[in-house]
């Protein structure tokens, strides 16, 4: 935290939580995707639910969607511009249990070149975020760091290789977590880094024995 | 960030620094950015505080049609010569409802700590830039000022209405807009924290109980009592009165009051003014156009 978290942040109002949070979880959610969104299917759960539309919590998400910064006075406007971009939106209901954050979202994305993505995120209080799921797989992080995501079947090695290949890019590793299904069943890592993941290094990845999908989060514009 | 209002006057005695000084110093050491940049920052912040004043639509309501047109209704009200409180006080509270209006209506202003209370601030800062000429620079160093001051009600208890009720938000932001208003009058270090703090002591226990959750009703009128409280705090403590609490557990009382505040006082739009008939009826009828 620093001064400009207590005078600030600039912002479209009404809400920290419920506007500016909304701008960043789809912020977020366009930079996993890499690329242009052009459907978008968003389940509101509790608080966001009951609450908003009267925050304009729909409008803001789908502004995020299509790149634009919380204090983008565009925001009250996107669902117009939403439909000259060509990104079709639906709003709906969900109940994600007494587990999820009062302020989350379910949302089913698919871009431009037809990849499809689940991201299930909340809005923790005073615009700060949460990503707590990806394609149905527990992914906690807050979206300040450069992210990998890495979904691999759960073998022995896996994690070696992801992070040996840090190590050789001189990336260094905020935080990490690991879950899986099961035993031997399907595996996810979450890494927050210091520094941004070569491209290169991305798709490396991508081609090993037992990687079943890469998705990285660049805080680089798109 | 501070821990204590008191090692900020202390830092200012040791140093022979003024009350931004310290707090721009101390911040600038732990971004790793330098002075320049940071103040280059603020004074963005500023002319978003004076843009959100300035970009008022008078004839716009919010989304739910709660709030909006009432900071002209009041403006109609002074310029016709009617007001018991004056020009200085009048501009303040009008420009405490264009912003916090503004910021139901979907527009674009600075949470000051919060979007909730983002209009105590520019109320305060803006009608006495208007009445003594400051400049944008002194202006700027104000901010420092009351950042330190929200820097530290952040770190020693809270800012936001869900854990501390609306004393956290609109009590911060009169505090906060109380100890710039000292600094820009020519008060000491210590004249600053008090200041702040006989204005915090005034809105202890306000609760955060807004009707259908939403920032509109009460939130948009009490950004009218946090500035004029704020102002009012400051002649406090510039004529010399000082809070017989110190100023720090002032803060602190702020904090353990918060956590005695049962939760349908804190945001969740369950208790007091969103509990009443009319409050009730105003939330379902909202639910029910969702």
């Amino acid at each position: 935290m620093n001064i400009f978290d207590i005078t600030g942040p600039v912002m479209v109002g009404p809400s920290s939580s419920h506007t500016a949070g909304a701008v960043k979880i789809g912020n977020v959610c366009r930079k996993l995707t890499g690329e242009k969104i052009t459907e978008a299917d968003i389940l509101l759960h509790g608080s966001f639910l009951a609450t908003g539309r009267g925050h304009g919590t729909d409008k803001a998400l789908v502004a995020g969607l299509m790149g634009f910064a919380v204090d983008d006075s565009r925001i009250p406007d996107s669902f117009r511009i939403a439909e000259e971009e060509g990104l079709k939106y639906r709003f709906g209901a969900i109940d994600l249990g007494e587990e999820a954050h009062p302020n989350s979202v379910r949302l089913n994305l698919t871009s431009k070149s037809g990849r499809k993505l689940e991201v299930q995120a909340s809005s923790i209080g005073g615009g700060r975020i949460m990503i707590n799921q990806i394609d149905g797989l527990e992914a906690n992080f807050s979206g300040d760091l450069p992210t990998l995501i890495v979904h691999n079947l759960d073998q022995p090695g896996h994690v070696a290789e992801v992070t040996s290949m840090l190590e050789h890019k001189s990336v260094n590793i905020a935080t990490m977590q690991l879950y899986r299904s099961g035993r031997g069943g399907h595996a996810v890592m979450v890494i927050e880094c210091d520094q941004e993941i070569p491209r290169e290094s991305l798709k490396w990845l991508e081609h090993l024995e037992g990687i079943e999908k890469v998705t990285y989060y660049s805080l680089q514009e798109l | 960030m501070y821990h204590s209002l008191e090692e900020i006057t202390e830092v200012c005695r040791e140093e022979n620094l003024p009350f931004w000084k310290a707090v721009i110093l101390e911040d600038c050491k732990e971004e790793g950015i330098t002075e320049e940049e940071s103040m280059e920052r603020m004074q963005e912040i500023y002319t978003a505080m004076r843009d959100s004043d300035r970009n008022y639509d008078p004839d716009l309501y919010s989304a739910s049609g709660l709030v909006g047109t009432d900071a002209q209704k009041l403006r109609v009200y002074h310029e016709g010569g009617e007001s018991m409180v004056g020009d200085f006080c009048g501009r303040i509270m009008e420009r405490a409802l264009r912003v916090a209006e503004s910021n139901a209506c979907m527009k674009r202003i600075v949470a000051a700590p919060t979007a909730g209370s983002c209009g105590v601030m520019p109320a305060v800062l803006i009608s006495l830039q208007e009445k003594y000429n400051f400049t944008d620079r002194k202006m700027v160093e104000s901010l420092y000022v009351a950042s330190g001051i929200g820097g530290v009600i952040a770190m020693r208890a809270c800012l936001a209405g869900a854990e501390g009720g609306c004393q956290a938000e609109i009590g911060s932001a009169s505090a906060m807009a109380s100890g710039a208003a000292v600094y820009l009058l020519g008060g000491s270090p210590e004249a600053i924290i008090h200041g702040s703090a006989m204005a915090l002591s005034s809105l202890l226990g306000l609760v955060c109980d807004p009707v259908a959750g939403l920032v509109e009703v009460p939130c948009v009128k009490r950004n009218v009592i946090g500035a004029l409280n704020a102002v009012s705090s400051a002649d406090l403590s510039l004529a010399g009165i000082r809070s017989r609490i110190p100023p720090d557990e002032v803060i602190d009382a702020m904090k353990s009051i918060g956590r005695s505040l049962p939760s349908d006082l804190k945001e969740t739009g369950r208790g007091g003014l969103a509990a009443t008939a009319e409050g009730q009826k105003i939330r379902d009828l909202l639910h029910g156009i969702r």
